[in-house]
């Protein structure tokens, strides 16, 4: 027992160790150990110099910080600040700014702003729901007239299904975030519209810009795209891949070469996302679109999207495909699900406005028709060229030269619109926000074409606008 | 400067009147979740799950038919459109109470509507309509506040007026030719209504937020946002491109902390200072039925020479004395507020949203909101309805049809919000808020409350994950002025037939209901606990 006690448990080893241990190796671990002793009281440092404001320093910092004003102020010449009034209904014959006028400039092509049949089924609606629906698409805001919109459009598009928004510019941009997310990687055309551009930056996807209407160009990009895959074939087995495209660009009146994407759709596997706002009612031997107007089985187009503001003089967008597709949209739509439903009495001006479509398909050859004959008197303006396909009922004219500054071109258009205004043609210049704009379109003038407008008509607003661009840009 | 709330020995947080700046007693409460209710939740939540994963195993190996719509033949080499654990929730849980949402009715949206019958053999996988019509369904569900939504009536005679002369579409932008005359007239209108100085108007309410909060703002600003905005201010913030930081919901000393944070260190790693600071709020928020607190964020924001974004969605119509919104129910300038933003289809009847602030503000927005250059504008019969419904509130029709409205959505909401609590429910929110969100916490009660209320003829809406937390399922009832004593006393009966049905009562803080007199200075409540 006595060999267990504390005392000669710790003492004898350590006499042993200074008997046996070589004396260098003693110093070393004495130095090693007053170092460890020095190391643990000495004070510690901070890699970072973190300055600690004093709170009294803190104050001064609020006290001294000043803002930029909320919003910077705006000129009061500023062209978009001055709005045209129309007073009464913005139909064919328009009254902007108290003057009477022939109305070029409104999305109205197959006239059916001021049918009689479109507002008798409205006020119909009218007496029986009201005016708003009171909440979202899943809170009791689904109506009958709803559901019978979709079955309508999905039959007369020939697709399983459709879904409704209750505006246009929210519909493509709620439809491309729901599929498409982080990772992913879109192709679309530099000539896309804003809504197409906001979509596509609300689903914070890889964008890639391929040149208007190129398709070497998006078949370069695809290639490229298609060796960085086989660089990295895991990541490329779950990144999924869309093309966006529009039937007829609003920005450019030309039309996509659809049986080429189509092509390369299945190539590259792809999927293809459509916006037919343009395009839905006015292409196409029954206003079906592009795909009719291609000949295309709709089934190999992913995704169609287009508003009903245009051709179907309501107000709202749908979407239609297969169900596969369209059904995801209605738990992931953000401007579906978290937004009140479309009004009744639009949605049953929408539906008489598609009755009207189906029982008279000639007024889509008539509409063709008229575009052609101004599209033909156009032509040869001095100083302006045309711009857009010879089918498109919304072109643009722009400056053949330009001054040298936006600004300048903006002026001189306006010189040219306000002739024209004064002498009974209502036309508008094309409007964009100049700094958001990934690919801004050069200034230029919208001359639209609807279906009520006479030969006449057409006539006078050709001629008027030759007298204008002579008198003004000469 | 500001006060901690008092505690209080019945666990409810009663804010005083602070140093002033309340004028009115504010009295919001956000019960616990009991403990024993949490953890059953969790483990409904874990059942499910695992039963989720047995039904896709069987639908993997074909055991069990797969409803879901599939691929194309052709396409499915195609990178998969969808990951599937992405569905997980949607084909597994939501699948089973898919019949609570999305019912569709066919009469206006009022305080009584007609639903159409809708039945699923196939366990909600698809619906069939047997062509029944369920009438007079009591309507907790519609954001029909000062009860606009008739089919009848001056609002209905004036839009169909509108209607037949200017029509239903209006097929241009605000700046090329959709500016119409009644535009401006409604612009005048609810500017004057606001007591701001302009205000211009949009075609959706949604789209006003995610559409103008990018023209505001940009990169090398700060956004300080609520948590639990919604989802229209959240996109809105994300693609303006500025920073974003979160305060805890309705938490001033959170607030504080971030404003003071950024301004003294800027913004991170460049430490430059922030260009301008703007703070993101709703004025009823309506998952919670929480109101903002709205004096505290406008001393701070004048304190840190932020700007305020106030987005009245809810609360425009619904507070306030003669329905001018939040900021008059308590008792403030609408000056104070940089921007005033609400919709037009909560309370008016009609759809659209708008701004509201000083003339350069709104000046701005008009040559540089992505709306007025990309978006169609607002259908006329819509602006005249509101136009209509607007002045009604106002009183200018000759009527006192819009005070009593107001007044009456006011008196609903205290007397359906009491009756409940003193049934023992778990009411979340402020008392004076009309939204009046009810806690079932557990997933089948989700269902269950839904389908039980309707066969007693009541519409509710249910809420749960992803719109709420996950364990905090609640259903929502939204009052109406439209909505007599008689209505309102028939759903809390069958309310509290339901409640004890599937035991939802799970208040510790009953109120003893108090005595049906009118209000004097010496009565209080007593809680027991």
């Amino acid at each position: 027992w006595e060999s267990f006690l504390p005392s000669q448990v710790l003492v004898q080893p350590v006499q042993l160790i200074c008997l046996y241990a070589p004396a260098y190796h003693l110093i070393l671990e004495g130095i090693l150990i007053l170092w460890i002793i020095r190391l643990l009281f000495s004070k510690t440092y901070k890699l970072q110099e973190r300055s600690d404001l004093t709170p009294k320093e803190k104050e001064e910092l609020i006290e001294e910080w000043q803002p930029e004003p909320l919003v910077p102020p705006v000129p009061k010449d500023h062209p978009a600040l001055n709005y045209n009034v129309v007073s009464g209904p913005p139909t064919h014959i328009i009254t902007v700014n108290g003057k009477e006028c022939i109305n070029f400039a409104s999305f109205n092509f197959l006239g059916l702003l001021d049918n009689e049949k479109v507002k008798s089924a409205a006020q119909a609606s009218l007496k029986k729901y009201g005016v708003g629906t009171c909440g979202p698409r899943g809170f009791y805001g689904t109506f009958d007239v709803h559901l019978e919109l979709e079955e309508r459009l999905a039959k007369f598009m020939r697709t399983e299904e459709a879904i409704i928004y209750s505006y246009g510019f929210a519909t493509i941009a709620s439809a491309i975030p729901a599929y498409s997310k982080r990772g992913d990687i879109v192709f679309v055309d530099e000539a896309a519209c804003f809504a197409i551009q906001k979509g596509l930056q609300a689903s914070r996807s890889n964008i890639k810009l391929f040149k208007h209407n190129d398709m070497a160009d998006l078949e370069r990009l695809l290639k490229e795209q298609e060796t960085e895959d086989q660089k990295n074939p895991r990541k490329a087995r779950v990144t999924r891949r869309f093309i966006v495209v529009e039937g007829l660009y609003m920005n450019t009146g030309d039309v996509c070469p659809l049986p080429e994407l189509i092509k390369l759709k299945y190539k590259y596997k792809v999927r293809i996302f459509l916006e037919e706002s343009l395009s839905f009612g006015v292409l196409g031997e029954h206003g079906r679109g592009i795909t009719e107007h291609f000949g295309i089985n709709i089934d190999d187009i992913d995704l169609i999207s287009a508003n009903m503001e245009n051709s179907l003089a309501s107000i709202g967008g749908f979407c239609c495909g297969r169900s596969f597709i369209i059904d995801h949209q209605r738990l992931s739509g953000q401007g579906y699900c978290f937004s009140a439903s479309l009004p009744p009495l639009l949605a049953a001006a929408a539906i008489e406005a598609l009755n009207i479509m189906e029982d008279n398909p000639d007024i889509f050859q008539t509409l063709r028709a008229k575009c052609e004959r101004i599209h033909e008197l156009l032509q040869g303006i001095s100083g302006l060229k045309v711009v857009g396909e010879s089918f498109s009922p919304a072109l643009h004219l722009q400056l053949e030269e330009s001054c040298g500054s936006r600004e300048n071109d903006v002026k001189l258009l306006k010189r040219v619109v306000d002739y024209c205004m004064n002498s009974g043609i209502a036309l508008t210049q094309a409007r964009y926000l100049e700094k958001e704009e990934k690919c801004l379109p050069p200034p230029s003038i919208r001359v639209v074409v609807t279906v009520e407008q006479t030969e006449q008509e057409l006539d006078k607003a050709a001629s008027l606008l030759k007298e204008a661009a002579q008198s003004v840009l000469n | 400067m500001l006060s901690e709330p008092l505690p209080c020995s019945c666990g409810l947080n009663h804010i005083v009147h602070n140093g002033g700046l309340y004028k009115r007693p504010f009295n919001e409460a956000f019960e616990e979740t009991p403990m024993l209710v949490a953890v059953l939740t969790y483990v409904g939540y874990g059942v499910l799950t695992l039963f989720g994963y047995l039904r896709d195993f069987m639908r993997q190996w074909k055991i069990e038919k797969c409803q879901n719509a599939t691929e194309r033949e052709e396409q499915k080499d195609f990178v998969p459109l969808y990951q599937d654990f992405e569905n997980f929730y949607n084909r597994n849980l939501y699948m089973r109470i898919r019949d609570s949402w999305n019912r569709p009715i066919c009469s206006v949206p009022g305080a009584k509507v007609d639903m159409m019958e809708r039945v699923s053999h196939d366990y909600n996988w698809t619906f069939t309509y047997t062509g029944r019509v369920i009438k007079d369904i009591i309507n907790m569900g519609s954001y029909n506040y000062l009860g606009f939504a008739q089919k009848a009536g001056t609002c209905q005679e004036a839009a169909a007026k509108v209607l037949s002369q200017y029509g239903a579409g209006v097929c241009s932008t605000r700046q090329e030719m959709g500016n119409l005359d009644k535009h401006e007239e409604l612009e005048k209108l609810v500017a004057r209504f606001l007591g701001v100085e302009s205000a211009m108007a949009y075609g959706m309410g949604f789209a006003t937020n995610s559409m103008n909060i990018p023209a505001l703002v940009g990169k090398g600003c700060l956004i300080l946002s609520d948590e639990l905005n919604h989802a229209s201010l959240v996109l809105g913030a994300r693609l303006s491109g500025a920073t974003i930081r979160i305060f805890k919901h309705n938490n001033m000393q959170s607030l504080e902390k971030l404003l003071k944070d950024a301004i003294v260190h800027g913004q991170p790693r460049t430490r430059r200072p922030w260009k301008k600071i703007l703070i993101l709020v709703e004025g009823i928020y309506s998952m919670e039925g929480s109101i903002v607190r709205l004096p505290e964020v406008i001393a701070l924001k004048k304190k840190y020479k932020s700007y305020l974004y106030l987005d009245e969605a809810h609360s425009i119509g619904a507070l306030g004395p003669s329905g001018r919104g939040v900021v008059e129910y308590f008792g403030l300038s609408p000056e104070d507020v940089d921007v005033m933003m609400g919709t037009f289809t909560k309370s008016f009847g009609a759809a659209g949203g708008y701004i509201g602030g000083k003339k350069e503000l709104i000046d701005y927005l008009r040559t540089y909101s992505h709306s007025a250059v990309y978006a169609t504008s607002l259908s006329p019969p819509v602006v005249e309805q509101i136009i209509t419904s607007m002045k009604c509130i106002m009183g200018e029709d000759g009527t006192n049809v819009g005070k009593a409205r107001v007044q009456q959505l006011a008196e609903n909401t205290r007397y359906f919000r009491r009756r409940l609590k003193e049934m023992g429910f778990i009411i979340y929110g402020n008392e004076d808020s009309p939204v009046v969100p009810l806690m079932l916490y557990m997933p089948a009660k989700i269902g269950a409350f839904g389908r039980e209320m309707l066969k007693r003829n009541i519409g509710v809406v249910v809420v749960g994950f992803p719109a709420t937390p996950i364990i905090e399922s609640r259903a929502r009832f939204c009052l109406s002025a439209a909505h007599t004593k008689e209505m309102l006393d028939t759903a809390l009966k069958e309310i509290n037939e339901v409640g004890d049905l599937l035991q939802l009562k799970y208040s510790r803080h009953r109120l003893v209901p108090l005595l049906d007199r009118p209000f004097d200075e010496t009565t209080y409540e007593e809680t027991e606990d």
